[in-house]
C-alpha cells in the first residue's frame, strides 16, 4: 500500500509504506500541508519505512514540535539516525557569467598551443638523443599503416570514380573526352589522394593513439613507466610519430593507385576512353611533380596527425569520461590541421609555380 | 524464507571448473561472508547473484523467487532490491558524488529533484564522507572516499540486500576498521542482509554473522568465524593459521 495521509481536525494519520517507491505522490502533498494547523501525529498507520520516509517525514514534522504517537520503535530510531545527519546547503553552481567564460577559454587555448609546443620540443629532443625502438614502430605501422589498406583504397577508388563520373557530363558536352585523365590524375595525385588519406588516418590512428595514451595515463601506467625510467615519449610517442611517418606517403601512393584506377573504370564505362588510351595519355599529361608534391605532404600530414593524436592522449585527466572528450578533440584538431596544411601548401605551390 | 539460497551452482570457464556444486543459506538480516584465497570464485559468486554473469547450472532464490532466467522486466525488479558496492567503486567519472549516489534514485523513482539531493546527502553522510565530499568528483576522491561513495550509491535505493566485493581492500588499517564499524552500523540502521566477500581477516571476526569459506569450488566449510577456526579442512587452517590468521584470531579472542 502507498503511503498516504489523513487528515481529521487538527489530528493527521500517516498511513502505508514510506519507502522510496511509495512516497512519490505524498511529496506534493506535504509540502502543501498547512503545518500551522496540525496539532499531533498518528504513526501507527505507518506499515513500512526507509531513509527516504524517514527524511521526508523529518523533512516535514521534524521543526515542528508536534505530538507523535504510535510510531514504531525501528522507525523512531530510523528517524532520529536521519535527523542526526545533518545536511548542509546546496554546492556552488557551476561557470560564470560570459566574459569569465571567455577568459577562461582562451587562457587555455594558450595554455594548450603551449604545451603542444613543449611536446613537440620534447619529441624532437628524444629524436636527437637518437634512441628508437623499433619493436612499437613495427607494431604501429602494422596496425595504423598496413591495416588501414583495405578502407584506404577502397574509398580512394570510390572517389576516382566519383570524379570520372562528375567530369565526364562536361567533358564529353566539348568532345573533350580524353582530358578526364588530367582530371582524375591531377586531383587524386596533388590532392585527394594525400588529403583523403591522411583523415582517414586521422579518424582511424589518430583516436587510436589518443584513447591509449589517455587509457594509460587513467590506469597510471604512463606514471609508472616513468618510474621504471622508461620516457612515455620514448617508448609510446616517438614511434607512432615514425611509423605514420613511414605509412602514411606509403598509403597515398595505394590511394592514388586506387583512385586512378576507379577513374580509369568510368571513364571506360561512361566516357568511351579505353584503358590503353588513358595510361597512354596519362604518362604524357601527369608529369612526376604531380605526383612528388602530394606524396610531399604526406609526411607532413603524418606528423600533424601523430603529435596532436598523442598530445591529446597525455591531456587526459581523471577517467573515462576525459578519454572521450580528448579523443573527439584529438580527430577534430588533427582534420582541422591537416586541411589548414594542405591550404598553406597550395599557397606555397601556388607562388612557386609547381 | 530465506534471504538468499544457492543450490547446486555450477561454473565453468571453457575447461576450468570455478564453482562445482555450491549451495549456501544466508537467512535474512545476517551479515554473511564469503572468504577463500585468491581465485577461488568469490567474486564470480557474487556477479552470478547480482545477474552480471550465468552459471553453467544450479539455482540461485532471493526471497524465495528464483532469479537465474528471469525476464528483463522482472531482473530490474530484482536489481532495485539489491545494492552492489564493487571493489573498485566502479562511480561513473563524469559525475560527481551527489550525482552517483542519486543516479539510481533519479532512474527509478519519480521523486523531485531537491527530494533526490537531500536522499543522496543522507546516505554520504551515512557511509561516513565529509559534507564538502558530496560535489567532489570520483578522481579528487582518495582510495577510501572512493569506497564510501560506492557504498552511498550502494545503498540509494534502500536496497533489502546488500552486496559487498571487498570493502576493505586496499585501505589503510583506519579506515579499514572504520568501515567495519560502518557496516556494524548500518545493519543495525537499516536491517539489512549483507553480503561481503572479503579477504580481510579482521572484517571477518567482526562483523560477519557466518562465513563460508570456498576452495576447490565448493563450499569447504560455513559457520561462525570461531566454528570455523576449528574447522579440520587442512586449507581453511591454512588460511586462518598463517601468521596473519593467527594474529588477527588471537586479538579478536582477546576482545571477546
Amino acid at each position: 500500500m502507498r503511503a498516504g495521509i489523513e487528515i481529521v481536525d487538527s489530528r493527521i494519520s500517516l498511513v502505508g509504506e514510506w519507502t522510496v517507491t511509495g512516497v512519490p505522490d505524498l511529496e506534493d502533498r506535504l509540502s502543501g500541508l498547512k503545518t500551522a494547523e496540525l496539532g499531533s501525529i498518528d504513526a501507527s498507520g505507518i506499515s513500512a519505512m526507509d531513509t527516504a520516509g524517514a527524511w521526508l517525514f523529518f523533512r516535514t514534522f521534524g521543526k515542528l514540535s508536534l505530538e507523535v504517537s504510535g510510531m514504531k520503535p525501528q522507525h523512531a530510531s530510523l528517524v532520529a539516525m536521519v535527523s542526526s545527519l545533518g545536511l548542509g546547503g546546496k554546492g556552488k553552481s557551476e561557470g560564470g557569467d560570459f566574459l569569465e567564460k571567455l577568459g577562461a577559454w582562451g587562457w587555455n587555448a594558450i595554455r594548450e598551443m603551449r604545451g603542444m609546443v613543449a611536446f613537440v620540443g620534447e619529441a624532437a629532443l628524444v629524436l636527437l638523443r637518437g634512441r628508437i625502438r623499433w619493436k612499437p614502430v613495427m607494431h604501429n605501422l602494422q596496425h595504423a599503416g598496413f591495416d588501414a589498406l583495405p578502407i584506404s583504397g577502397l574509398l580512394s577508388f570510390l572517389m576516382g570514380i566519383v570524379i570520372a563520373y562528375q567530369g565526364a557530363g562536361q567533358l564529353a558536352r566539348y568532345g573533350a573526352n580524353i582530358f578526364v585523365v588530367d582530371l582524375v590524375g591531377l586531383s587524386m595525385l596533388r590532392e585527394l589522394g594525400p588529403l583523403l588519406t591522411a583523415i582517414i588516418i586521422a579518424g582511424r590512428s589518430g583516436s587510436a593513439f589518443t584513447a591509449q595514451i589517455g587509457t594509460m595515463k587513467v590506469t597510471e601506467e604512463v606514471d609508472a613507466m616513468k618510474t621504471i625510467g622508461v620516457s612515455p615519449t620514448e617508448q609510446l610517442v616517438l614511434p607512432k610519430i615514425i611509423a605514420l611517418l613511414i605509412a602514411l606517403p606509403l598509403l597515398t601512393v595505394y590511394a592514388d593507385i586506387m583512385g586512378v584506377l576507379g577513374g580509369m573504370i568510368m571513364a571506360s564505362f561512361n566516357l568511351g576512353v579505353g584503358y590503353t588510351d588513358f595510361i597512354d595519355r596519362f604518362g604524357a599529361s601527369i608529369r612526376l611533380s604531380a605526383f612528388l608534391v602530394g606524396i610531399g605532404k604526406a609526411p607532413v600530414f603524418a606528423s600533424i596527425i601523430a603529435i596532436v593524436g598523442c598530445f591529446q592522449g597525455f591531456q587526459v585527466e581523471g577517467g573515462a569520461d576525459s578519454v572521450g572528450r580528448q579523443t573527439t578533440k584529438s580527430v577534430v584538431q588533427a582534420i582541422f590541421l591537416v586541411i589548414v596544411a594542405d591550404a598553406i601548401f597550395s599557397v606555397i605551390f601556388s607562388v612557386v609555380h609547381l | 524464507m530465506k534471504a538468499l539460497e544457492i543450490t547446486d551452482l555450477c561454473t565453468r570457464f571453457g575447461e576450468s571448473v570455478v564453482h562445482d556444486h555450491v549451495n549456501l543459506d544466508v537467512e535474512r538480516g545476517e551479515v554473511f561472508a564469503i572468504a577463500g584465497s585468491s581465485g577461488c570464485g568469490k567474486s564470480t559468486l557474487l556477479r552470478e547473484i547480482v545477474l552480471l554473469q550465468k552459471p553453467a547450472s544450479g539455482s540461485i532464490r532471493v526471497f524465495g523467487q528464483e532469479i537465474l532466467g528471469l525476464d528483463e522486466e522482472s531482473a530490474l525488479s530484482f536489481r532495485k532490491r539489491c545494492g552492489m558496492m564493487f571493489e573498485r567503486g566502479a562511480l561513473f567519472s563524469s559525475l560527481n558524488v551527489i550525482e552517483n549516489v542519486g543516479l539510481p534514485l533519479r532512474e527509478h523513482t519519480v521523486l523531485s529533484g531537491d527530494l533526490i539531493d537531500e536522499i543522496a546527502s543522507i546516505k554520504i553522510a551515512l557511509a561516513g564522507l565529509p559534507e564538502n565530499a558530496r560535489f567532489k568528483y570520483p578522481d579528487e576522491l582518495s582510495g577510501g572516499m572512493r569506497k564510501r561513495a560506492a557504498l552511498a550509491r550502494a545503498l540509494a535505493l534502500d536496497p533489502e540486500l546488500l552486496f559487498l566485493d571487498e570493502p576493505t581492500a586496499g585501505l589503510d588499517p583506519l579506515s579499514a576498521s572504520g568501515f567495519d564499524e560502518l557496516v556494524n552500523h548500518l545493519r543495525h540502521a537499516l536491517e539489512l542482509t549483507m553480503v561481503i566477500v572479503t579477504h580481510d581477516l579482521d572484517l571477518l571476526w567482526h562483523v560477519a554473522d557466518r562465513v563460508a569459506f570456498l576452495g576447490e569450488g565448493r563450499v569447504l566449510g560455513v559457520g561462525t568465524m570461531p566454528e570455523l577456526s576449528e574447522s579440520s579442512d587442512p586449507l581453511i587452517r591454512e588460511y586462518f593459521y598463517g601468521p596473519r590468521g593467527r594474529a588477527a584470531r588471537e586479538q579478536a579472542w582477546k576482545q571477546r
